[in-house]
């Protein structure tokens, strides 16, 4: 229990890093420290905190919260190593440590180069799959997942189509997040200035690269949005009463709704540093709660003595799932 | 196995020989430099002055206090500096130059540098000018840090922090480029346009939108005026020996 309660711990830190990042690339710090691993010449931990002023407020901030991320992250991975019995759990851990080392180096090579592109979205890219790794240990590691979220004997969810729809819609979350990294990289948040149209128009009528950029960062909403009404709708219609499913797509359509409000409004507030953060940070937490959907609806896959509840190809009204749950359960 | 060593161990040799020089020597330009007579200084008894005045046309955006909040030691109101327009629509802060024309000339580079200073949270000046060669002192004079970043396209890219008030270091520019944004990272607000020549004929406009270009031996020239939001106009002027042409005069427009 208490490396399930570390591990969230260590997932809501890389919450809080990819927030304090995307902070650093709103107001335009991330050269405000020139030099790396140091600040100005002083180690890291030693800045003088008086001088953390103007731009460099963001980009030490995010470097210290960077380190202490990692420094959590070592310890988790240590931590499943002595203590994890899956030997894939404790494989997570590792992939989490690299990745969050990688990431390190990669920030650094940022500001070394100067922000070239393609080394900032890869960067920015990176940090989803850190928090994808660090919120998967949670999961794995709580108490529900060990149980195979059949405390009342009806064993985890077997549906199919629900995995592929759940896998989809992530895989496309995350796709739409690379896109608004290379967005938000090649400074192409505002090419076009005006929303929902595009210049006045539904498609834009002239073209550019950042207005290609921009213009199918928007698809990618539409795209996302469908797939997640489509995931969320078939767990409202087939599992409503599998709180493990219908709880992360409750979160799931309020995130999504949450995340186009503010896409919305960092374009009209000319991309406005803390809107345009938050729009950063909820994107994250719109992929890992997908995320977290996926893996629910993939718990069975996973073994461990799980019984499955199959779920017939065809569709049921709302008023057979219970039969359905409690035959389910008696098998 | 033996004829594959004894394979691996020629095309090693081959590539030796081949990567030390064993191949025909190309013709540098530096020999062929070397033969031919250098070319002949500016004669100082012909040289001609070309001076004139810089005018906006139109109601530039009015200069706004910028929020320097974020930084407790910018203490001085700090105004934006893009359009700096006087009397009668004098435009500061053109870069104004010779782009075309000039002559195959030695021209020495100065060692003295020349500075830019980060004072009050601002670069100033805010538009310069510097020989490729010559040393660019970048100064911190604020009790506060500060990053130079240069954001060149001809020439490499650089970005220094300077933490503490007094610091100085020197720049030196390798290639022509007219102009080199400067800003700083910490103090969003802060920037400044180096414009790098290999000749040292350049001003730029003062407070009534003037300039003077000196020293410049007889001939027809294109002058480009350039300034960091309206862009760029040229003209071509002629000039004698000993001459002094006071009219050339640019209008921007907004």
């Amino acid at each position: 229990m208490i490396l399930f309660l570390f591990s969230l711990l260590v997932a809501a830190s890389t919450a809080v890093l990819i927030f304090a990042g995307g902070m650093v690339t709103s107001t335009g710090s991330g050269l405000s420290v020139p030099d790396w691993p140091n600040t100005y010449g002083w180690f890291m931990w030693t800045f003088p905190v008086e001088k953390m002023v103007g731009g460099i407020f963001y980009e030490h901030t995010h470097r210290l919260i960077a380190s202490t991320v990692g420094f959590l992250i070592l310890v988790l991975a240590v931590w499943l190593w002595r203590a994890e019995p899956r030997a894939w759990v404790r494989r997570l851990g590792y992939i989490a440590l690299a990745a969050v080392i990688t990431q390190g180096i990669l920030g650094g090579i940022t500001v070394l180069w100067y922000l070239p592109d393609p080394i900032s979205i890869a960067h920015a890219s990176l940090a989803e799959i850190v928090f994808c790794l660090t919120v998967t240990i949670a999961l794995v590691e709580s108490p529900g997942w060990k149980q195979a979220y059949s405390r009342d004997g009806r064993g985890p969810v077997d549906d199919p189509i629900l995995r592929a729809v759940a896998i989809t819609t992530t895989a496309l979350v995350y796709a739409q997040i690379l896109i608004g990294a290379t967005m938000r990289h090649t400074n192409a948040g505002l090419a076009i200035p005006d929303f929902p149209y595009a210049f006045g128009h539904l498609i834009p009528p002239h073209w550019d690269a950042k207005i290609a950029i921009h213009f199918a960062h928007r698809v990618g909403a539409l795209i996302v949005t469908t797939f997640v009404l489509a995931t969320t709708g078939h767990v409202f219609y087939h599992h409503s009463r599998r709180r493990e499913l219908v709880r992360p797509s409750l979160l799931l359509l309020a995130l999504v709704a949450l995340q186009i409000t503010l896409g919305a409004f960092t374009v009209l507030s000319g991309k406005q540093p803390l809107i345009n953060s938050l729009h950063v940070i909820t994107g994250a937490s719109v992929l890992v709660t997908s995320l977290v959907l996926t893996l629910r609806a993939h718990r069975i896959r996973f073994g461990e003595g799980a019984v499955g509840v199959r779920v017939p190809r065809e569709p049921r009204r709302p008023g057979d799932l219970r039969a359905h749950a409690s035959a389910g359960a008696r098998a | 196995m033996d004829r594959i060593y004894s394979t691996c161990i020629a095309a090693l040799v081959a590539a030796l020989v081949i990567g030390c020089g064993g191949g025909q020597k190309p013709t540098t330009d530096t020999a062929q430099t070397a033969q031919a007579p250098p070319p002949p200084p500016i004669d100082p008894t012909t040289v001609a002055t070309i001076s004139g005045r810089i005018t906006l046309q139109g109601t530039p955006p009015k200069a706004e206090r910028i929020q320097t909040k974020s930084d407790p030691n910018c203490k001085q109101p700090v105004f934006t500096q893009s359009y700096v327009v006087g009397k009668d629509g004098a435009l500061q802060n053109v870069f104004v130059y010779v782009k075309d024309g000039l002559g195959k000339y030695t021209i020495p580079v100065p060692t003295e540098p020349v500075v830019l200073a980060q004072k009050n949270c601002t670069y100033e000046p805010h538009v310069l000018g510097i020989m490729a060669g010559q040393p660019l002192e970048l100064r911190n004079d604020d009790p506060t840090l500060h990053n130079i970043h240069a954001v060149p396209t001809a020439n490499r890219e650089f970005n220094m922090g300077q933490p503490i008030q007094g610091m100085r270091q020197t720049h030196v520019f390798s290639a022509t480029e007219v102009l080199v944004p400067f800003k700083c990272d910490v103090h969003h607000w802060m920037s400044a346009f180096v414009g790098v020549l290999d000749h040292p004929f350049y001003a730029v406009t003062n407070t009534d939108g003037t300039f003077e270009i000196k020293g410049l031996p007889p001939g027809t020239y294109t002058i480009e005026a350039v300034h960091e939001k309206l862009g760029r106009q040229t003209q071509t002027i002629t000039v004698g020996a000993k001459e002094s042409k006071t009219d050339l005069s640019f209008t921007f427009k907004v």
